[in-house]
């Protein structure tokens, strides 16, 4: 039976139950179970459940040693940019062991993080930093955009044999959605069509996705089916699935908040300009962030990042009058 | 205390004769291995690539640190990494094949010199960002912890890598869970091609590398590191240590690197091959290095070794020979392996 549940309360689900599933699963990180009331720290125990001070490297990095000999530790990160301070860690270690070692050491870690906050957070803990790790050859990276996908994702995540940057986006925190109780896995690597049409694709991922659905609506009132791809995983990226829509619909449109030559909606306009170009009957339109940190001032924000008129806007570049069919 | 007592009591205790011969044994196959190494950059020029870093002058601090350690404790070096291996049990022949990048290489080829690995006898892998394996080691040391397995972790890094920030953050978390894990910082004196003097603090004070241990409240130590017995010592209290829960311990092993840090960085087709020392290459400091080389601690455990009849000249001769036999054999085995596929380039990205 699916059960209502918030997103943040659907990845902390996902959390405990493989916790519960594999006593091999660690859980560590700032500003958490400090005290003995800690919920986690109560079902699971001071030896795996554990309070780390603000150590990035140091955290990450013995998630790493951990996991080589034999633990699956999660490390709460709370912001992805706190990583950035541990960047070796993240792109140039936990991805590279495996490789380097010719196959003899398996890293099985998830570094959980929120990212893309607008709310005024400002230029250093509102990015999306998620295009300089989606090309890292043997890091996996999961970005849910609903409570569902939240809790099949974290699932996955643990379970991989892999480094996983687990990306929550903190606009999200407070949705809620049908969750499926019990063992509940996503797979990595497949996209989910999050609303079918037949004009247009939009491919979006987190926050994007809850934005390209609203646009979605208001162009259905206009005559334009839009189909809204959430690939889910950026790495590994389902490919296939945006192709096919797109041999479908002719159009793409992109929809990222990260700014245009850092998000992944770059990487996919190349991936369907050299294997779907055939089936494109209008350019690619990429709608992401504008080439600036992110303001403080809400206006400012606004202004900065995508949102529905931007992405409907875009949508009706593409689509012609004479292809609209009015209900 | 000095060496003869050390040599007294331990013979007396703990180190029976079978184990100093071990100790010798050991520290003269890294010997030989590194030499080896060097060798191949004149007689197979092109053979290996990129960068290798050689352990000669730290074989008694390392062995005489691993003498302390139990049969499933992990070894957790930098990407200075050929000794730790050899002293597990690690096939010389598969080390050498894997600098060599063929296919029977111990990483198939796809580490090289710097990123062995060899989990089956407790060498988990290296990094070879300055630094960033003191987090590993740590790491392998919470499993310990976590799994209660009674294992320990031996963390070996240079005096270069104390400096980065994963020394302080690795060392404050160690602390703070208590993890069974000794950290080993070995002072040869240089980082990479700069004096420790230039660059640390409590050099440039003219204060032991083992005062950072107070930073984070843990027991810090200095010993001599050309001496294995001295650092069996040090090395077996700060185990014991970790191995009571007590968490971790520094220990500053100070000994002189005996090869440069590495052979030089050539663009191809330039080849390269080990230059002189830095002392001399850089410093201009022949007299310096004169005096380490005749401090050399290979020669001086001989002697130490024949003069307590503990092994006779002979005896020695033989050890050194086989060292130096079985080494030549992992040149041949090396020479002999195939290349890799290129296809297999794609391999092992994914687990």
């Amino acid at each position: 039976m699916p059960k209502e549940m918030m997103y943040g309360e659907a990845m902390a689900t996902a959390i405990a139950e493989e916790m519960q599933r594999d006593a091999d699963v660690v859980f560590y990180g700032q500003n958490m179970a400090m005290t003995e009331r800690d919920p986690m720290l109560r079902m699971f125990g001071k030896n795996r459940v554990r309070l780390a001070p603000i150590s990035e490297t140091a955290e990450i990095g013995i998630a790493v040693g951990a996991a080589i000999t034999g633990l699956r530790p999660i490390v709460e990160l709370w912001m992805s940019e706190f990583m950035l301070v541990a960047m070796d860690q993240v792109l140039n270690e936990a991805p590279r062991l495996r490789y380097m070692s010719g196959g003899h050491v398996k890293v099985p870690l998830v570094l959980k993080a929120g990212y893309g906050f607008a709310a005024g957070w400002a230029g250093q803990h509102s990015n999306c930093i998620y295009h300089t790790m989606m090309g890292i050859p043997g890091l996996k990276l999961a970005l849910p955009s609903t409570p569902a996908d939240a809790k099949g994702l974290m699932a996955a995540a643990i379970r991989d044999d892999n480094p996983v940057v687990y990306l929550h986006h903190y606009m999200l925190t407070l949705d809620t959605g049908d969750v499926p109780d019990g063992e509940y896995v996503v797979p990595f690597g497949v996209a989910d069509i999050k609303r079918a049409g037949s004009d247009v694709t939009i491919v979006a991922t987190g926050w994007m996705v809850k934005k390209s659905l609203t646009a979605a609506e208001q162009l259905a009132r206009e005559g334009i089916s839009a189909e809204v791809i959430d690939p889910r995983t950026l790495a590994p990226l389902d490919v296939n699935t945006i192709i096919n829509s797109v041999k479908k619909t002719g159009r793409l449109v992109l929809v990222d908040q990260a700014p245009r030559h850092s998000s992944a909606a770059a990487v996919i306009a190349a991936e369907v300009a050299e294997k779907g170009f055939e089936h494109l009957r209008a350019p690619v339109v990429m709608v992401t962030a504008l080439d600036a940190s992110v303001p403080y001032s809400e206006p400012l924000e606004y202004y900065l990042l995508p949102n529905e008129d931007k992405i409907a806007a875009a949508v009706r570049s593409v689509v012609p009058e004479r292809v609209r069919v009015r209900a | 205390m000095t060496n003869q007592n050390i040599l007294g009591n331990v013979l007396g205790n703990v180190l029976v004769n079978d184990r100093l011969i071990w100790i010798y044994t050991q520290m003269t196959r890294i010997r030989e291995f590194e030499e080896h190494v060097k060798r191949t950059f004149l007689e197979h020029p092109g053979a290996m690539r990129g960068h290798t870093h050689l352990a000669d002058g730290a074989e008694a601090s390392i062995v005489g640190a691993l003498a302390t350690r139990n049969a499933t404790d992990f070894a957790m070096p930098s990407y200075r990494c050929h000794a730790q291996p050899l002293v597990l049990g690690t096939s010389p022949k598969k080390m050498m094949a894997e600098l060599y990048g063929r296919k029977d290489g111990l990483c198939r080829g796809f580490g090289g010199s710097m990123h062995l690995a060899d989990p089956e006898h407790y060498f988990p892998g290296t990094s070879a960002i300055v630094g960033q394996s003191i987090a590993h080691a740590a790491g392998a040391a919470l499993t310990a912890q976590v799994k209660n397995t009674g294992q320990i972790v031996y963390c070996f890094f240079g005096d270069g890598a104390s400096k980065q920030g994963a020394f302080f953050e690795t060392l404050n978390l160690a602390a703070v869970w208590k993890l069974p894990i000794v950290f080993i910082l070995e002072n040869n004196e240089y980082q990479a091609y700069t004096h420790v003097s230039l660059e640390d603090a409590n050099a440039l004070a003219g204060d032991p590398l083992s005062q950072k241990a107070a930073a984070f409240s843990i027991p810090g130590a200095t010993v001599d590191g050309t001496d294995p017995l001295l650092v069996y010592e040090e090395v077996a209290r700060a185990a014991e240590r970790a191995r009571a829960g007590l968490g971790p311990s520094l220990i500053e092993s100070k000994f002189y690197r005996l090869s440069a840090h590495g052979n030089a960085i050539t663009v191809p087709p330039v080849p390269t091959q080990f230059p002189e020392h830095e002392a001399i290459g850089v410093y201009g400091n022949k007299a310096e290095y004169r005096a380490a080389k005749e401090r050399d601690p290979i020669p001086r455990f001989r002697a130490q070794l024949l003069s307590q009849g503990i092994l006779t000249e002979g005896e020695l001769q033989r050890l050194d020979d086989s060292a130096r036999k079985e080494m030549d054999d992992a040149v041949q085995f090396a020479l002999a392996s195939p290349q890799p596929e290129p296809q297999e380039a794609t391999n092992h990205v994914y687990a």
